[in-house]
């Protein structure tokens, strides 16, 4: 009986090792099920009924009926969509340097140690981010007004005749500026946190190398701050390429002058909000966000190649 | 829906069966409102009781609907008033998509009458005995709330065109009041020269204001006939206009302000905007929005766009509906008819609604009203003349809730640039046909 015992103990051993397994796996679903649910929520399950919605075309008359790529195609020889993006494109050739520019230079100054009531100024260039996009645009919108507005207080007070801000020949730069005002705090605050982590004794050795602050910013700082411009750069690219609230809150103070096609964003809100045009909508929201992805990616590929 | 002729039938019976299967308007609900509900069947609903919900923007409707529930006391009526122009017109797209949350009564401008009407979202009221009420009402309105033989709601109010002027300013320059656009124009640079601060009316473009003037010039831009559109914006009517606004844009005599701003109440007020063309329903507007010209201003006939013409045309206005979704129908008829029909209206005369029956436009007491901010004018009198002058086969399009938004960006163009009007008007109208063809309609141009 004894020496039958271990056989017969052992045969059932064989078993309980899937046994164990198939709950081991089903521990790990406890732990990571929570994160997927979420995630499948609110990340995947949008962006799927997203594109199952641009897979349709819901008409007034002829109700809604399935299209397959219809909508692609439409979208990509959609000429208010390109001009809108050609906006976008502009402004962030011209927008993003600058700002970005301004506020490297804003952080390298605070950073320099020679300015005078330092902790001051980081917070008033930031406070403009503390304010609501909303509540900047009409505080802005206000400014540009030529009627009752700041600009129409200088012409009367002045005799000047300045050039109208809202007009359509100026009304991108002006939301430019409103934008530049909003996130060169933001931006400027990214680069000098990382500025104050450069190891002091990489200054020290510039220092006993003769190395004046030009050559420490060239050879030390900008070098060492690379992954934070980076990153700066991509959140911007992303935020041009998603301008909404600035045009869409001025448009009432020039709605001739921004059309509801404006950005790809406001085209894909009015499509959808005063066209009820959702799943055309939708599939340039798809389009827009590829775009997107794909010109960080590339900006991103570059970025790190010149790191290399 | 039973009386539908054939040809709209076949032309959407198709919305009905697919929208069933998807979004669209719940065409399910449909039959309830085609049976022949008799007086008796309203009136028993009325003694049973009840509650019904309202979605209306209009401020007379308040003590209609105190009134209302005290002459039934089981009928409790639920006025929800925050709502009112797009936001209003969302929300009610949004309930008649869903099949939830639907009003039993609400309220539509004419101009989107068309496009509620067309996707079934209305019930047609003829079988609750409103076909019968055609000979209370002034002809133009009627004509908005109807579709051959149905009727998709009373109306509330109208907007027959007005011109408000401001005699101050008239006075000071000694300009006379145009009764003519070729005259006007000539007030216009008049005006200007003489103060050039002060411009004879303000303008930025506005799809209602440039529609109900192409309605008064004679130009019928829109052809509806069920699913078939026709849109041409190229007629003699629509050149009268542009002429004569061509010139006015040219000549920069246009405030470059936008109604409804505060730019424009202070505009209207300091007499830097001399002259406002707009619908009956204003001088209300006028009392609380520019309480500080009280006096100045004045109203008068609609300028014609030729000597001794008397057209004249329709600048906004609503309708009292009951959407297809509706839950108490006949409560719901019950207060429509009460408050645009019955002892409603000369209570909301009274608070200074501008009535769309004919009996209140004629009756002497609405004449000989003496409006106290036009100084004791008698400015009912030139509205009812208006009223009965409307020139009639105006139709607004199916979609027009959404050409209105687009016509910034294609008319709006001639107010900032070298783009002439009428090409902004055809811009306007590509727009509109490429809208009308991806939703499905037949659009000629």
């Amino acid at each position: 009986m004894t020496t039958l015992h271990p056989p017969a103990a052992a045969e059932p051993r064989p078993a309980p090792p899937p046994a164990r397994r198939d709950r081991r796996s089903w521990k790990g679903w406890g732990f990571i099920g929570p994160f997927v649910a979420v995630f499948a929520l609110v990340f995947l399950a949008p962006i799927a009924y997203s594109i199952y919605l641009s897979l349709f075309r819901d008409q007034l008359i002829g109700g809604n009926t399935f299209v397959g790529l219809d909508n692609y195609q439409q979208a990509l020889k959609d000429d208010l969509f390109w001009a809108s993006l050609g906006r976008v494109a502009l402004f962030l050739v011209v927008q993003v340097p600058i700002m970005l520019g301004i506020a490297l230079l804003v952080a390298l100054a605070l950073d320099s140690g020679r300015l005078y009531g330092k902790s001051f100024f980081r917070i008033t260039i930031f406070l403009p981010y503390a304010v609501p996009a909303v509540v900047a645009t009409l505080m802005w919108g206000f400014m540009y007004g030529t009627k009752y507005g700041l600009v129409g207080d200088f012409n009367s007070a002045f005799g000047w005749s300045l050039p109208d801000p809202l007009s359509a020949d100026l009304v991108l730069a002006s939301i430019g500026n409103i934008v530049t005002w909003e996130f060169v705090g933001y931006n400027m605050l990214i680069f000098y946190s990382a500025l104050r982590v450069v190891p002091h004794s990489l200054y020290e050795a510039a220092e006993i190398d003769g190395a004046g602050q030009w050559r420490v910013i060239t050879a030390i700082k900008l070098p060492a701050i690379r992954g934070a411009l980076m990153i700066a750069t991509i959140f911007s690219i992303i935020g041009s390429f998603q301008l909404f609230n600035e045009p869409s809150i001025l448009r009432p103070l020039a709605r001739n002058a921004i059309t509801t096609d404006y950005t790809p964003n406001f085209y894909t809100y009015s499509l959808s909000f005063s066209g009820q045009q959702h799943n055309y909508s939708a599939t340039v929201a798809i389009i827009m966000g590829l775009i997107t992805m794909v010109v960080a990616y590339l900006v991103q590929l570059r970025g790190m190649r010149k790191g290399a | 829906m039973r009386r539908r002729t054939g040809r709209l039938l076949s032309g959407i019976a198709l919305v009905t069966s697919v929208a069933l299967g998807a979004t669209a308007c719940g065409g399910s609900d449909d039959d309830s409102g085609t049976k022949a509900v008799s007086a008796a069947d309203v009136e028993a609903a009325l003694d049973k009781g009840g509650s019904i919900t309202v979605w209306s923007w209009e401020p007379t409707l308040k003590t209609v609907a105190a009134d209302f529930h005290k002459k039934y006391p089981k009928v409790k009526v639920n006025l929800v008033s925050e709502r009112s122009g797009d936001k209003h017109y969302t929300a009610l797209s949004n309930a008649i998509s869903a099949g939830k949350g639907v009003p039993d009564v609400a309220q539509l401008e004419y101009f989107s009458m068309g496009q509620y009407a067309l996707t079934k979202g209305l019930t047609d009221l003829s079988g609750f005995g409103a076909g019968k009420l055609a000979a209370k009402y002034t002809p133009g309105p009627w004509n908005a709330v109807t579709e051959g033989d149905k009727v998709y709601g009373l109306p509330m109010d109208s907007g027959p065109m007005a011109l408000f002027y401001n005699k101050k300013v008239f006075d000071k320059y000694k300009i006379t009041v145009p009764t003519t656009w070729d005259e006007y124009l000539d007030a216009a640079r008049k005006l200007h020269k003489a103060d050039p601060k002060a411009y004879i009316a303000n303008d930025t473009g506005d799809a209602g204001f440039t529609t109900s003037l192409l309605w008064q010039a004679g130009s019928r831009p829109y052809k509806v006939d069920g699913t078939k559109v026709k849109i041409d914006f190229q007629d003699a009517g629509a050149k009268k206009f542009t002429d004569v606004w061509q010139k006015l844009i040219d000549e920069k005599l246009l405030a470059p302000v936008t109604s409804w701003t505060d730019d424009w109440y202070k505009g209207l007020g300091d007499g830097s905007i001399a002259t406002l063309s707009t619908g009956a329903w204003m001088p209300a507007n006028f009392e609380s929005g520019v309480p500080n010209a009280s006096g100045q201003w004045r109203a008068a006939a609609l300028p014609a766009w030729a000597e001794g013409d008397k057209a004249s045309a329709e600048n906004g206005g609503s309708a009292l509906t009951v959407p297809a979704l509706a839950k108490n129908k006949e409560l719901a008829y019950a207060f429509v008819e009460y408050a645009n029909s019955g002892a409603g209206v000369a209570s909301r005369v009274s608070e200074g609604a501008f009535p769309a029956t004919k009996a209140e436009l004629k009756s002497t007491e609405f004449l000989n009203k003496k409006f106290s901010y036009f100084d004791g004018q008698k400015a009912n009198e030139i509205f009812a003349a208006s009223a009965a002058n409307v020139a009639d086969d105006w139709s607004y399009l199916p979609f027009q809730a959404y050409a209105n938004s687009i016509f910034n960006d294609t008319v709006g163009k001639a107010y900032i640039s070298g783009t002439r009007l009428p090409d902004g008007l055809k811009a306007w109208q590509d727009a509109s046909v490429k809208y009308g063809k991806e939703q499905g309609f037949t659009v000629e141009q």
